[in-house]
């Protein structure tokens, strides 16, 4: 492949932040317009990939590489497997409709808004493509830029500040250990093989002793942790999440918590496999406990946005079950059920919006018997409904099903504990729809509420395409994450039987 | 007896002979120019001076010898120092120019003090003998501090300037003493013979109380803790524009001698001494960051952000091997521009004396001068250590360095203050881009001279952020005299 998508896909939104600065402010329209232009321009071209991709090998394709800074062993190397296909595209899927969907929201500082959202894909892509370690902590950490001004600008003005702030200091936590964990990583890949490399390809057969296989997946491990959100790092989520906008809460859930749970499967895993063993208790009683502590906790909210953002606790809590269960079905249902969650969730973050729009409250008690003046509305909220709890038929069951599969062979008692949470998952969101939907109208300012207008669903249509698309036909897109995943399995397998050294020098140097 | 005329080669000090020429002429311009008119050409002759320093610098780029019986290094070390001193001598100049005029303070000998300032600089950096350094120590000291008293109907100015002189005084004298222990036990001043003489003979007790004297000395000019007191009441009160200059100068020119000492001349004491070093270092970032979190002055949190940043760069010191020295050399590149621009940023909004340096004055600043506070952003985030601005590449070389060197520990506390720091650079961005304005902020000065520097200092960070190829190498030539 001698065309460089990959890059121009990065670098496409840069060039719409540049085209932006030079707009004048005034003209609201255009800068709407223009950003517009360059996300569909990207979600085109993505789908190359897509039609490009060759699911038969579990190899990177598209990749490229450049020389960056031959001294240090750092590259340019951008590459695109089963994992992160469907992650890209599900991120040039989502920009165009966050920037529809706040077409009308948005008033205010738009020239800015649009920047900050299309510098936010570039970041969004690059840590789903970068294949060098150290490109892919610039582009982690550059994408924390834009999402935190998303949150401190135009979120709601009451707590905004906290909660971009927490946002920002949290993850920076998770990502500064990890910086640490990649550098020790680099010495000891030249300590053994002489060569000075962030190449992460090159450093997946490295064979690490355990103890430094145990701090560096503690260390990674609590980035993504913090970004998927696992249990007892997750409390930046519902105050990220509640306060930003809509469209902010729309990235956050599609796609920026993808990034841990992708960071896992990338990183994690395949670098420290037998630490990736030795932590599977551990990890996978953590997402049982989201998935359930999510769901009771969804259950007592009072605020549409928090029971939405709970909720995601719950659902990333079932994908990294999945991907602990290191086995076929867990996997490609982890990796499904990432882009479940991002439509469904999405998509209930830009239904709070449009409801939010209306009526300025997301209190659950405000609302009732919205069905009736807003039939169209009430519709399509109903399937995302449906498809967040996992009817069949929709995208959430077969995300599910297969992650119960895998994690029933894994191990049984996980499966038991963790299919209680669908139970839970369908009383919280069936009863929050209940409450806001049927019942009669008792209060007044929700009799004359409009229902979703044409933009409106437009926004919402696309979404409800690949809900039922991936619920009826998973098999279009599981074909694709095949190859990988069945790399990923093997590879894991492997580490299972090895027997790895304990002691290490480096250790030893750690401790003085 | 006859007395031998040692050679000189005069082009070897090319740049600080410009330097110095430079300064007399802007007293001689300043006394003979006609009262009542517009003085003037003061910056515009500064100016000239310093770029005709750095080609000559680059002029002497390779050259690897010793002049002036051998008191002075001519080397790509000294050079690397070289061209941070004129790079931070020139844009605190382009910094000065407008706020000076604001102020009725454009003096010739403002602009002649600060260029005798970066001679003394350069003397530092290319030492080869203790008492180079020590009159290069005076030579940067005695203008500055003059020009921190320059405002002098400011109460805090004379502070600042008195209390500078007299804590410099103390580490001048405590520098001097552990020159002199030295000279008591090894003989002689100069680096080279010192280093031969410890390296056969050891060390002893008075070696050692010497270079603990030395280190209190250089400590006080580069504000390690404890000895950091000075730093924020001088920073804040002294004029602006010479805080910017003194911030980058004096620190990269203590930290010049640092390394050399260290890498050079005390190479086995340095391990031996890596549990002083580490203490020293978490000590400095700890304080500085810490303290750094409670102040509402701008002035003052950048004084302790400076403090805390040289306890990293310490941590490149203390890792001692190359790619340690080469972080250093880089961090202090980076370090220059954006500890520059930020207090340039300063400047531009603090407009009447002691007035708009609350960091809560920055509200609303950025969608009243999105430019301006963009390029504030790119500084903070900078100095925050964010990728991909050069802050970020040098926290990465000076973190790897010691990594490489298995000082973990050091490196995970040095990461913890990074992620303190974080909250305070941040806040300065959540002021500016996320609180609604307090107060009218009024109409800020942008004239073309700042804001051209401001935009340049930025694009800088990110460039050499982006593509540290360039700088890496330079450094790497630098750096190459110590040895691995």
């Amino acid at each position: 492949m001698n065309f460089p998508i990959l890059s121009i896909l990065i670098l496409l939104p840069m060039v719409g932040v540049a085209l932006i600065m030079m707009l004048n402010r005034e003209n609201q329209w255009v800068i709407k317009g223009t950003a517009m232009a360059v996300a569909l321009v990207e979600f085109v071209l993505s789908l190359y990939l897509w039609f490009g991709f060759n699911s038969e090998t579990a190899a990177m394709q598209f990749t490229e590489q450049y020389s960056w800074f031959p001294s240090y062993g750092i590259s340019y190397l951008v590459g695109l497997d089963g994992i992160s296909l469907l992650l890209v595209l599900l991120t040039t899927f989502i920009t165009p409709i966050c920037i529809l969907a706040c077409w009308e929201d948005v008033q205010d500082k738009v020239k800015e808004f649009m920047i900050c959202l299309l510098f936010l894909e570039t970041g969004m892509i690059g840590v789903f493509v970068a294949l060098d370690l150290f490109l892919f902590y610039v582009f982690w950490e550059v994408m924390l830029i834009p999402m935190y001004l998303l949150i401190g600008v135009w979120g709601n003005p009451a707590r905004k500040i906290y909660a971009a702030v927490k946002f920002f200091i949290f993850t920076m936590v998770g990502s500064l250990l990890m910086l640490v964990a990649i550098l020790v990583l680099y010495f000891y890949n030249h300590k053994v093989t002489g060569v000075y490399t962030f190449d992460l390809l090159k450093l997946y057969g490295l064979q690490i002793p355990f103890e430094m296989q145990f701090w560096m997946f503690l260390a990674f491990g609590l980035a993504f942790a913090i970004k998927v959100p696992m249990f007892p790092v997750h409390t930046w989520l519902p105050d990220a999440h509640t306060e930003a906008p809509t469209v902010g809460s729309v990235i956050l859930a599609a796609v920026l918590l993808k990034m841990g749970t992708y960071g896992f499967l990338r990183f994690n895993m395949p670098l420290f496999p037998e630490a990736g063993w030795y932590f599977v208790p551990l990890f996978a009683i953590l997402a049982i406990i989201g998935i359930i502590y999510g769901a009771l906790v969804s259950l007592v909210q009072v605020d549409l946005k928090r029971l939405v953002a709970f909720s995601s606790v719950s659902h990333l809590g079932f994908v990294m079950l999945g991907l602990f269960s290191y086995n076929m079905a867990g996997v490609q249902g982890g990796i499904i059920q990432m882009i479940n969650h991002g439509l469904s969730t999405g998509a209930l973050f830009l239904i709070v919006g449009m409801v939010y729009e209306r009526r300025h409250t997301r209190m659950i008690a405000d609302f009732g018997g919205l069905s009736k003046v807003m039939p169209i509305f009430a519709t399509i909220f109903m399937i995302v409904t449906l498809s967040s709890i996992g009817l069949p038929g929709l995208n959430g069951f077969v995300g599910e099903f297969l992650i119960l599969l895998g994690a029933f062979k894994a191990n049984m008692a996980y499966g038991i504990v963790a299919a209680s949470g669908v139970i839970f998952a369908a009383a919280y969101m069936l009863w929050m729809f209940q409450r806001v939907m049927f019942g009669v109208v008792d209060n007044e300012k929700n009799q004359n509420l409009k229902d979703l207008s044409t933009r409106e669903i437009v926004v919402l249509l696309p979404v409800l395409l690949f809900i039922v698309w991936i619920g009826v036909y998973p098999n279009t897109f599981l074909d694709k994450t095949k190859a990988s995943s069945a790399n990923f399995v093997a590879m894991m397998e492997k580490a299972k039987t090895t027997k790895v050294a304990t002691a290490d020098v480096i250790m030893k140097g750690a401790q003085r | 007896m006859s007395i031998e005329i040692p050679t000189i080669n005069l082009t070897n000090i090319g740049p600080l002979i410009t330097l110095s020429v430079a300064g007399l002429l802007l007293l001689l311009v300043d006394a003979f120019s006609i009262k009542g008119t517009k003085k003037g050409y003061f910056h515009q002759i500064s100016l000239v001076a310093v770029v005709i320093a750095v080609l000559q610098t680059i002029w002497l780029w390779g050259r690897n010898e010793m002049d002036f019986s051998r008191m002075i290094y001519v080397d790509n070390y000294s050079f690397f120092f070289y061209l941070i001193f004129l790079l931070g001598t020139g844009v605190s100049i382009l910094l000065s120019v407008r706020y000076l005029e604001n102020y009725n303070k454009n003096y010739g000998e403002y602009y002649a003090l600060m260029l005798f300032a970066a001679v003394g600089m350069m003397l530092m950096a290319a030492g080869g003998n203790l008492v180079t350094i020590f009159l290069g120590v005076e030579i940067l000291s005695i203008p500055i501090y003059i020009m921190a008293g320059m405002f002098r109907e400011d109460l805090k100015s004379n502070e600042s300037a008195l209390k500078y002189l007299l804590l410099g005084a103390f580490s001048s004298a405590f520098l001097l003493f552990g020159i002199a222990m030295l000279y008591g036990a090894t003989g002689t001043f100069f680096l080279e013979d010192i280093a031969k003489v410890i390296k056969s003979g050891g060390m002893n007790a008075l070696t050692y109380m010497g270079l603990g004297l030395l280190i209190v000395g250089l400590g006080f000019k580069v504000s390690l803790a404890p000895f950091h007191m000075w730093t924020p009441d001088v920073y804040e009160g002294a004029p602006t524009s010479v805080t910017a200059f003194m911030s980058v100068g004096t620190k990269a020119a203590a930290f010049a001698v640092f390394l050399r000492i260290f890498m050079d001349v005390f190479p086995t004491v340095r391990m031996d001494w890596d549990m002083l070093l580490w203490v020293l270092a978490v000590a400095t970032m700890t304080v500085g960051n810490v303290t750094a979190l409670a102040q509402t002055n701008i002035k003052r949190m950048l004084a302790y952000s400076s403090i805390a940043h040289a306890g990293y760069i310490l941590i490149g010191m203390i890792a001692g091997n190359q790619l340690g020295a080469i972080g250093i050399l880089y961090y202090l590149v980076a370090y220059t521009l954006m500890n520059l621009g930020a207090f340039g940023v300063v400047i531009l909004v603090s407009r009447k004396k002691d007035s708009y340096l609350n960091i809560y004055d920055y509200s609303g600043l950025g969608f009243q001068y999105p430019g301006l506070a963009l390029v504030m952003s790119v500084f903070m985030f900078g100095l925050v250590g964010m990728p991909p601005t050069a802050g970020f590449i040098g926290k990465f070389y000076i973190f790897s360095a010691a990594i490489e060197a298995n000082y973990i520990w050091l490196v995970l506390i040095g990461v913890v203050n990074s992620l303190i720091s974080v909250y305070y650079y941040l806040r300065i961005t959540v002021i500016m881009y996320m609180k609604p304005a307090e107060a009218d902020l009024g109409p800020v000065d942008m004239n073309a001279t700042m804001t051209t520097t401001l935009i340049a200092s930025a694009v800088a960070v990110l460039i050499i952020g982006i593509f540290p190829s360039s700088v890496f190498n330079l450094a790497l030539s630098s750096v190459k005299i110590f040895g691995s």
